[in-house]
Formats: C-alpha cells, sequence, structure tokens
C-alpha cells in the first residue's frame, strides 16, 4: 500500500528478517528461522501505524529491522524519501538519530548512574550538537514533557515509573526523529498512567507532527492511538486497514478472534466462545505452503493449505486489505 | 442469605519498617459467598494483593495483622497456629500468581508437582497422586497430558504452564482460589482461554474466586462482585454491573474511563480523561483523611476532615461507597 505521492517519513518494501538456528535442512544449508516474511508498511509523516500481534509474531523484529537495529534477509527500507537500507556503517551512525525508540519497561531502559539531563542529551551528543543548544533543548523537552527544570539532576531510579517513561520519551524526541518506534511504551505502567502517557503521545505528536510506528497487544490502546493498524501473525501482515475500517469490520478470521479475545465491559459475563481451533502452530523454519493460520482457523478448507494468500485490497475499500483465500465468503459478519 | 465462607473484618495490616510502623491495609471488610466469584481492582500498591496474602496467611516477615479477622468456615485465621495454616493452605484455599515461570519449580516434572499437593493434603501414595495429575492436567486442557505429566516447566508455553498452576491449585479442590493477576503476562487469546478454564472448572467444583487485577475489562468477564482499593481501604464494593454501569467513587469512575477501551464505532476522543498523579507512598497509608483527595477532580476542603465513610448507593443492593463526594445518591450506613 505504498502510495507515491504521499509524504511517508518511511516506507518498507518486502522487508524479511531470517534468524539463523540450530540444526541444518536435508542439504546441508543452516537452518534459519522466518521471524518477518516480505511484509510491507508505510508511515506518512505526522501518523501512526500500530502494528498488533500476539508475542512471536514479529511485530517488533519486524520494526527493529526497520530501524536497522535487527540486520535483515532482504527488502528496502526508505527513510525521508532516501534509502535507509543500503546506508554503510559511518553513514549509518549518523542517520540513526532519525529513528528513536521508547522502550517497553522504563526501569531497564535508563541508565541508572546517569542523571535524567544526560540521558536526554547522549543521543544529542552523537548527533553534533553544541553544549548550549544541547542545553536548551533539554530544558525544552523536560517542559513537554511534564518534567519540572529541578528533576533533571535526579537519577533514575528516584522517578516513578511514569516519570522514567516520560524521561525516555524526551530521550527519544531530543534529535527531533523522523520516526519513532513505541514499542509497548505503556504496557509496563499502571492503569491510571497508562492515560497520562498515552496523553502526552499524542500532544507530542500534535506539536512536534511525530510519525510513531507503534507496537502494542492491547487493541483498545491501538485504537486510541493509531490512524492505521497492520494485524501480524507468525511474520507475514494478513490485515492493514486505516482504523475506523478495522474496528468497525475486521475481516481476517485471526484479526476476529484477537478482538474477541480482549474482555470488554461493555460484554459483561457473556461466555466468549473460543473462536480459535487448537491446531498445530506451522514450523516457521520451513518454507510455508499455505496460509500459516490454517491450522487454527475454523474457516480453512484444503486450499489454504495449499498456496500463500496474498495481502490484497477488498474491493470496497481502498485502505482495508487482507491476506485470506476465504475472506469472500466468511462475509463481514 | 447463608453464612459467608469467608469474612474479612476491619483486617488492619501493618508493616514494621526502618521508619517505623507503616498501615498497610486500614480496615478492609469483604464477604465471600461459597461458590462466589469477586475481583479486587486498583492502582499497584493499594493493597489488593496484601489483602490475599494476609488470607494465605504469608504476609512478608515484616508485616502483621494488627486488628480484625479472617474467617474462615467460623475460624479466625489471623490467629490460627502456622501447622493449622499449612493444613489449610493449598488445600481449602490456594492461590495462583502472576509469573507462571517463576512459580513452579525448574528442577521437577510438573506431573511431580502437581502431584506433591495430593501426597501431602491428600494423603495419596506416589502411583496414585502421579495418576491424578494426569487427570488434572486433563481437566485444565493441556494436550497428550498422559505424556506431558513428565515434561519440566521449561518445555511448556506461558499458556500451558499458568494451566498447571491452576492444576496445582486446584489439585485439592479447594474452596477458594485466589487468583493474582493471571493473565497479565499471557496474550489476550491465551487469557480468554484461562478465564473461561477458570469459570469452567470453579462453576464445577463449586470453588470460590478471589480475581485481583486491574482489568475492568477481566473483572467485568469473571466476576458477579468487585472490590475497589485505594491506598491499603476499600472505597467501593458492590456488583460489577451496577459499578461499570454506575460508579459511584471517582477513583472508581477514573479506573473505568482512563482506560481506551475497544468500540466498533468510530469515536475518537483525543484525550483519555485521566487520573492525575500516582498512588501515594506507603508511609501516608492509614492518615484520618481522603488519601484519594490529593488526585480527586471533586475533592473539596471537607474531605480532609476525617477518614470518609462507608454509605449505601440508593438503589442498589449491597453497594457501597467510602467518600465525601461520590457520583451516586447515598445514604449513610449503620
Amino acid at each position: 500500500m505504498t502510495d507515491p505521492v504521499g509524504d511517508n517519513a518511511l516506507v518498507v518494501e518486502n522487508l524479511s528478517v531470517a534468524y539463523p538456528v540450530r540444526g541444518r535442512n536435508a542439504d546441508g544449508s543452516r537452518k534459519r528461522l522466518l521471524a518477518v516474511d516480505e511484509v510491507s508498511f508505510s508511515i506518512p509523516r505526522g501518523r501512526t501505524l500500530g502494528i498488533v500481534g500476539e508475542s512471536g509474531s514479529g511485530k517488533t523484529t519486524a520494526a527493529m529491522a526497520a530501524a536497522r537495529l535487527v540486520e535483515r534477509s532482504g527488502g528496502a527500507i526508505t527513510l525521508d524519501d532516501a534509502p535507509f537500507g543500503e546506508l554503510d556503517p559511518d553513514q549509518l551512525r549518523s542517520a540513526r538519530q532519525r529513528v528513536q525508540i521508547i522502550f517497553q519497561d522504563p526501569y531497564s531502559s535508563l541508565n541508572p548512574r546517569l542523571r535524567a539531563a544526560d540521558i536526554v542529551r547522549e543521543p544529542m551528543r552523537y548527533a553534533g550538537l553544541d553544549r548550549a543548544e544541547q542545553d536548551r533543548t533539554i530544558d525544552e523537552l523536560f517542559e513537554a514533557v511534564g518534567l519540572r527544570p529541578e528533576q533533571k539532576a535526579l537519577f533514575p531510579h528516584q522517578f516513578s515509573g511514569g516519570q522514567r517513561q516520560r524521561i525516555g520519551i524526551a530521550r527519544a524526541l531530543s534529535t527531533r526523529p523522523s520516526l519513532i518506534i513505541c514499542d509497548e511504551p505503556v504496557s509496563a505502567l499502571d492503569v491510571a498512567v497508562q492515560a497520562q502517557i498515552l496523553n502526552l503521545l499524542k500532544s507530542l505528536q500534535a506539536q512536534f507532527r511525530l510519525t510513531y510506528l507503534f507496537i502494542s497487544h492491547d487493541l483498545g490502546v491501538v485504537q486510541h492511538m493509531c490512524d492505521e493498524i497492520a494485524v501480524m501473525y507468525m511474520g507475514k501482515i494478513v490485515e492493514q486497514a486505516d482504523r475506523d475500517s478495522f474496528f468497525a469490520a475486521p475481516r481476517h478470521p485471526y484479526s476476529r478472534a484477537l478482538l474477541q479475545a480482549v474482555p470488554s465491559i461493555n460484554r459483561p459475563l457473556a461466555a466468549p466462545e473460543s473462536r480459535l481451533v487448537e491446531g498445530a502452530i506451522p514450523d516457521l523454519t520451513q518454507p510455508q505452503a499455505g496460509c500459516r493460520f490454517a491450522s487454527r482457523c475454523r474457516h480453512a478448507v484444503p486450499a489454504c493449505s495449499e498456496r500463500v494468500p496474498d495481502l490484497e485490497l477488498l474491493e470496497a475499500a481502498r485502505t482495508h486489505s487482507v491476506a485470506c483465500h476465504r475472506v469472500g465468503e466468511i462475509g463481514d459478519g | 442469605m447463608t453464612a459467608p465462607l469467608l469474612e474479612v473484618e476491619n483486617l488492619t495490616v501493618r508493616f514494621t519498617t526502618r521508619d517505623g510502623e507503616v498501615t498497610v491495609l486500614d480496615e478492609v471488610s469483604f464477604a465471600l459467598q461459597p461458590g462466589e466469584r469477586i475481583s479486587f481492582v486498583g492502582e499497584s500498591g493499594c493493597g489488593k494483593s496484601m489483602t490475599a496474602l494476609a488470607v494465605m496467611g504469608l504476609l512478608p516477615a515484616m508485616g502483621r495483622v494488627s486488628s480484625g479477622a479472617i474467617r474462615f468456615k467460623g475460624e479466625d485465621l489471623a490467629t490460627v497456629s502456622e501447622t493449622r495454616m499449612r493444613q489449610i493452605r493449598g488445600n481449602e484455599i490456594s492461590m495462583i500468581f502472576q509469573e507462571p515461570m517463576t512459580s513452579l519449580n525448574p528442577l521437577f516434572t510438573i506431573g511431580r508437582q502437581i502431584a506433591e499437593v495430593l501426597q501431602l493434603h491428600r494423603g495419596l501414595d506416589r502411583t496414585a497422586a502421579q495418576q491424578r495429575a494426569v487427570e488434572l492436567l486433563e481437566a485444565v486442557r493441556i494436550p497428550n497430558a498422559a505424556a506431558r505429566v513428565n515434561d519440566y516447566p521449561h518445555q511448556l508455553s506461558g499458556g500451558q504452564r499458568q494451566r498447571v498452576m491452576i492444576a496445582i491449585a486446584l489439585a485439592c479442590e479447594p474452596e477458594i482460589l485466589i487468583a493474582d493477576e493471571p493473565t497479565t503476562a499471557l496474550d489476550v487469546t491465551v487469557q480468554a482461554e484461562i478465564f473461561a478454564l477458570l469459570r469452567d472448572l470453579g462453576a464445577k467444583l463449586q470453588t470460590a474466586i478471589i480475581l485481583i487485577t486491574h482489568d475492568m475489562g477481566a473483572v467485568a468477564q469473571m466476576a458477579e462482585r468487585m472490590l475497589v482499593m485505594y491506598a491499603g481501604r476499600r472505597v467501593e464494593e458492590g456488583r460489577v454491573a451496577d459499578i461499570v454501569k454506575a460508579p459511584a467513587h471517582p477513583y472508581t469512575n477514573g479506573l473505568i474511563s482512563c482506560v481506551p477501551h475497544i468500540s466498533s464505532v468510530a469515536t475518537r476522543p483525543d484525550r483519555l480523561p485521566e487520573i492525575a498523579g500516582i498512588v501515594p507512598p506507603i508511609t501516608s497509608f492509614g492518615q484520618d483523611v481522603c488519601l484519594f483527595a490529593p488526585r480527586c477532580t471533586r475533592a473539596e476542603p471537607d474531605c480532609k476532615a476525617g477518614k470518609p465513610k462507608q454509605m449505601s448507593v440508593t438503589g442498589h443492593a449491597g453497594h457501597t461507597v467510602t467518600c465525601y463526594h461520590p457520583h451516586a445518591e447515598v445514604t449513610k450506613n449503620d
């Protein structure tokens, strides 16, 4: 769904990541696990793309590979309309400032021996800003993320979880990046603090026109934060759509199962029938002949195991694609 | 109404710290009927888990029950001997924890860990206990149980480990099962299966369940009644259906509205309602004021005039709130 005319911060085409694992194939080659398999997405500047999926679906690996923090085995990455995937190590080092990450755990992602101001300063030291400029940016960012100036001199252990996440956010913003990867940014926080951080991320986005790649397993949070959603299952994007179209009528059987599984205050004590069939999970060290979800899908027919479904646009919608052979038959109910 | 299975009355727990005594639980009361499912809700550090640990007789060494009673079938667990408590724990009252990875012993097969409970509490011999372990694994829906019984914890997925924990907890068909954030570390689809399992087995064995969680969706799916806790105190209690529809305490209201709930309609509030600030440090618990007032949008000067009293919410049976300015019409409780 790459739009050539749009102003995209990030375009990823056919991105694959394969990890070497123990064992050899029949032909003697090293076994590789295909964690991300030909994934494509783009994020318009100032917008948010959410990647959802269960643990092991490849959502974090895909994002890290897009940021070139994990080596990819194939695919093209374009950042700010310039090739990012082909940069050599020296070029990459100076280009890294354009992609920043907000991590899940604000306890382990801050250096305990640095003062808050220096944590925010660190990325700028590599970005070649002079000291006065660094100090000015730190002051600005502390205010923007809701920390008080006198807290600049404190160490991470002197902050609460939510405040630490604010420091992590300030650090991510310090180099004015083109793309910020938010990797489960609120899942380690208490419910009440989650709302504070989500509101902060949204207001910063409006203020600085930030582009987010938002990784989460929490569909409620994703609906609140994202303009577009991509659902990953075992290394593949199985459904991709604009937010309203997705939540109004998810089409892939896996997306539906995922949504159904979320406990809701609007469905009190209803017995949610388990919509997933218990089936064998495919071995990703082997080439996949068909749909990876077929073994657990209650709509599967033999054809599903014979050919890998492509991610195709739904006829009715220009912004909603699904990778399912049966999408025509199972309808939108 | 039958006599409650468990009746906790004005339970106060205090910790002895370097800086003196602190109140961790402040006059917490609730009752649990046989087979009933109740949920404790609140942020971390509000005393949900501590209440459960007090019932289990597993308070940390620096903690003690300083007043109040924990009556289980007429016996006060706050005063029974450790020997007696050991007979009850894991047998009549059992508990599963948040981290299925760390609650199982990595050095023993899961079969042996299930069998241990049965040998200890039910006096089964090793063969019989092992046999029963297979049946329990089947009951928690682990496929091919007869073979898996000899697996070690690392050979299981997170969801399967939590199923094993449930099998251990339910091995002696306890009257109360306490589940402390049992699905926090698990994916949503696995969570849905674990909840379904807990509900089915709970109903089959007539086990009462105390679910500790911060997820209101989970509460709505799992519990009939809920108890909202803040800073070591009970702030609201009632039927889940009543509270979800019309929370009376500003804290409960905040907990429900600050979470982005999935909806199929395209409404998009740009900001989530926030509960400002964080839970106060434990050292300020127990003060003679409303401890939520500093974070509360409805706070008035009188919120500092002593601990708020428990009031009954008009029109809802068994719905109480402890607040000077609740969202609902209330009458004084006696």
